[in-house]
């Protein structure tokens, strides 16, 4: 093997001689720190640096609803798109599975919806909930930092509202955020109740950090294992009550009622054998989250391997309002090498407890705690307009968190206790972060928007109810660390309440139709939109291009 | 340089992440075998991409691609070795000579329990888990573990009825099913594990009497005028207050 491939603790020579300058400068950057940003600082960098803020990105939704609306290409491209399925040789006569309430997605939102639709009195042979992947495969699982509650003496619900409102530059729904901040604490003292272990001092209070852009401590975590805590138990209470659940089942459509457009069913697609088939409901809730793997703007991303915005495309074909559908969030703090995990996240948590960003010479050059979309853009300006960030030996370019800091401020162990999941990561591939710096780079984190929701996850449309990441209003157009785990559990909670009192209240059974398909391509032909394209796209594509080339369809 | 050049250059630079490696850029070679067959893949990927380069698109054993979801538990074996090893996937570099096989589930089953009714005492993992008193201490659940969990650690600590230790010991499980797999005394360990810790989140603590007050203030109604009169305000008055808000947080999140 070449000289370039010799590394000396996971790092190549390059890369080490710049770890030294960070080094040299940690003990003076421990002492001093930048100061944050004026507000004008923060629109140069935004307006020079971040990804949304660049027009060419996206453009202008030439049907439906929100005709006009600003979108990233990559989700127009699937939103101008033909179904993926031929109707034609779907049999709609012949029902598959008849249910009361079809939930699709097996996050945190979809399984807190299960389990609430059966407290308020559905049985469990009356709802189901199916997954594309396993139960459980979902950006819930892989959510780190922690989840906002307003619990302490010095917190409250307002004050949380206010915080959320901020962050989201007051463009979030007020009557969905009230929600949101209201129901923060029944669903803390709910999981707490079913078992998820939060981290607790010695006298058994919660233990509460500060996160970006909030005003008290409210961050309730589980060491760097947030939503792998909570889901997992949340799921063995769903296993635990024998709530049926299809796995490897996606939706491909959904299906309308012909006179009154109420959605009453889906036609699921087993991607095993590739037989269809087809469920009536009575009421839906659509629970499919976000939409990272579509690599908006060439970007990596820190989401799950089906996270491809499945849910929007759907639901926009049924007539379902979007919102805030030009806004993306991406997170400062990916790590940008090893090649291996380019784009996974390194939680916010890291500068909370001290972590600092440092460029190539070693020199801190941003305020730690920017909220996220200016800290990032400013990650962005040093690597490519100052020309000061690290180069790897794929091309990439990132620059350092100094986290050997932490344990510096917070004493020794602090990393290795609160960041196990980080220290395991990045030592299977020869970094040790307690000693050395990691390189990091933003990434693709969330989507802000979605299917439009009220209080009550509620949607324009009849029959069809939305929770966690596919929806949109909570959050405005930026959301808050630790909203995006407290929005699945509280929404997926309501929206299974609402679910079942309008099963109580609505004893008929919709017609199946893919009436709603008809409109739609009406619609594409007449904006003179000539594609080949298909969606949902349910996986990305990431074999390789010498294979995809011979690739032979005859079997 | 323009707003364009430098989104340009940020796609291009995530290329090989985002759109798969170019055969043209690869240096470093290996040689696994997929179910025995053999493929020439760049050395610098994990399994996960590696087959992916190798032309296998992923239904089962992939989920979350970063370590939390146990979906891509892989058994291996090096060349010239005889020992079965265990990993992830999405988290392990390719070697040489690697005969893998991906293990998208491990068909065990699971007891039911109800959280409610379930007693906090010692006996309760035999009452459900009675095959527990089997182990032989061989240590193999610890060495298939791909999270480095002290997993026969956890399960002597079952026995003896401690909900604190399984808790603390197994925290970090991502239930991927290696340890059931290969245990001979056919034990679901992270079953055992996923009772002890909700036993322990449910009983172990005392009730937070402050969460419990908030809830019943918010059920109560104590927040309603609050709200009502936020909600009424125009979006000068809300800046001012979140800036209030913000100026003032220092003395709340000091020492965070």
């Amino acid at each position: 093997m070449g000289e370039e491939y010799k590394l000396i603790g996971g790092y190549p020579k390059s890369m080490r001689e710049s770890i030294k300058k960070v080094e040299a400068t940690r003990s003076k950057r421990l002492k001093t720190s930048v100061p944050a940003m004026s507000l004008a600082a923060r629109d140069d960098v935004l307006n020079l640096c971040h990804p949304d803020y660049h027009k060419e990105g996206k453009r202008a939704l030439k049907i439906g609803v929100n005709k006009g609306d600003l979108a990233p290409s990559e989700v127009a491209d699937l939103i101008e798109a033909h179904p993926l399925i031929d109707t034609r040789s779907v049999d709609l006569k012949k029902i598959d599975i008849d249910t009361d309430i079809l939930i699709i997605g097996g996050g945190l939102a979809g399984t807190s919806a299960a389990l609430l639709a059966n407290d308020n009195g559905i049985p469990v042979e009356r709802i189901l909930l199916v997954n594309k992947l396993r139960h459980g495969d979902s950006n819930s699982i892989m959510a780190q930092g922690g989840t906002q509650v307003a619990d302490s003496k010095e917190d409250s619900p307002p004050i949380h509202f206010i915080d959320a409102l901020g962050g989201g530059h007051f463009t979030n729904k007020p009557d969905v955020l009230k929600a949101l901040v209201s129901e923060a604490p029944v669903a803390l003292q709910w999981m707490t109740g079913l078992g998820v272990l939060f981290d607790r001092m010695e006298d058994g209070d919660f233990v509460r950090l500060p996160g970006g852009g909030t005003s008290r401590k409210r961050m309730h975590a589980c060491k760097d294992y947030t939503g792998m805590e909570e889901l997992r138990v949340l799921r063995d209470e769903f296993r635990n009550r024998k709530i049926p659940c299809l796995e490897f089942n996606p939706v491909v459509e959904l299906l309308t009622d012909p006179g009154t457009g109420k959605v009453t069913g889906a036609v699921l697609w087993e991607m095993e054998t590739g037989e269809y088939k087809i469920v009536r409901s009575r009421i839906t809730i659509l629970a499919t989250g976000g939409f990272g793997r579509l690599h908006i703007r060439g970007f990596p991303t820190t989401n799950h391997y089906g996270a491809t915005n499945d849910g929007v495309v759907l639901a926009y074909r049924t007539g379902a309002k979007l919102r805030d559908t030009d806004t993306v969030q991406y997170h400062p703090t990916g790590a940008a090498y090893p090649q291996q995990i380019v784009g996974l996240l390194l939680t916010e948590k890291l500068r909370s407890m001290g972590g600092q960003p440092v460029n190539v010479n070693g020199d801190a050059f941003v305020y730690p705690l920017e909220p996220r979309d200016v800290e990032a853009s400013a990650f962005i300006k040093e690597c490519y307009v100052n020309g000061l960030g690290v180069d790897t030996p794929t091309g990439m370019k990132g620059v350092w968190l100094d986290t050997p800091l932490i344990d510096l401020i917070k004493g020794k162990g602090a990393i290795e206790n609160s960041f196990p999941g980080m220290v395991r990561m990045f030592k299977r591939f020869g970094i040790d972060m307690i000693k050395d710096p990691v390189l990091v780079f933003p990434t693709l984190h969330y989507q802000n928007g979605g299917v439009e929701t009220d209080p009550e996850g509620r949607t324009n449309i009849e029959g069809l109810l939305v929770a966690g990441e596919v929806s949109g209003g909570v959050h405005g157009k930026n959301r808050l660390m630790g909203n995006s785990t407290l929005d699945c559990i509280v929404f997926g909670r309501i929206s299974g309440a609402t679910a079942a009192e309008y099963i109580k209240k609505h004893k008929e059974n919709g017609d199946l139709s893919f009436k709603h398909l008809e409109r739609y391509g009406k619609e594409l032909k007449e904006a003179g939109i000539k594609t080949e394209r298909r969606a949902p796209i349910l996986l990305p594509e990431y074999r390789g291009k010498a294979v995809l080339q011979r690739i032979l369809d005859i079997f | 340089m323009s707003k364009k050049d430098i989104m340009g250059e940020i796609a291009k630079a995530n290329s090989s992440v985002i759109k798969g490696v170019d055969k043209s850029e690869i240096k470093h070679w290996a040689n696994i075998y997929i179910m025995g067959q053999r493929y020439e893949v760049p050395a610098d990927l994990t399994i996960m991409q590696a087959m992916e380069y190798a032309g296998f698109r992923f239904i089962h054993s992939c989920g979350c691609r970063a370590g939390f979801c146990g979906a891509c538990s892989t058994i291996y074996r090096l060349k010239g070795d005889y020992r079965l090893k265990t990993a992830m996937a999405c988290q392990t570099r390719v070697e040489e000579g690697m005969f893998l096989v991906q293990l998208p589930f491990s068909p065990a089953v699971k007891p039911r329990w109800n959280i409610e009714k379930t007693g906090y005492e010692d006996g309760a993992f035999l009452a459900y888990f009675p095959e527990i008193a089997r182990c032989v201490s061989c240590n193999t659940c610890t060495k298939a573990c791909p999270q480095d969990l002290q997993v026969m650690d956890y399960i002597q600590a079952a026995l003896r009825g401690d909900f604190k230790k399984v808790s603390e010991l197994s925290f970090d499980c991502i239930q991927c099913g290696m340890c059931a797999v290969r245990c001979p005394a056919e034990i679901v360990h992270y079953h055992v594990a996923q009772f002890g810790r909700e036993m322990y989140g449910r009983y172990g603590y005392p009730r937070n009497a402050v969460l419990d007050k908030r809830v019943s203030d918010i059920k109560k109604g104590v927040y309603d005028k609050e709200f009502k009169d936020l909600v009424k305000k125009n979006k000068d008055e809300l800046v001012k207050i979140y800036k209030d808000q913000l100026a003032n947080k220092d003395k709340f999140i000091k020492g965070g």
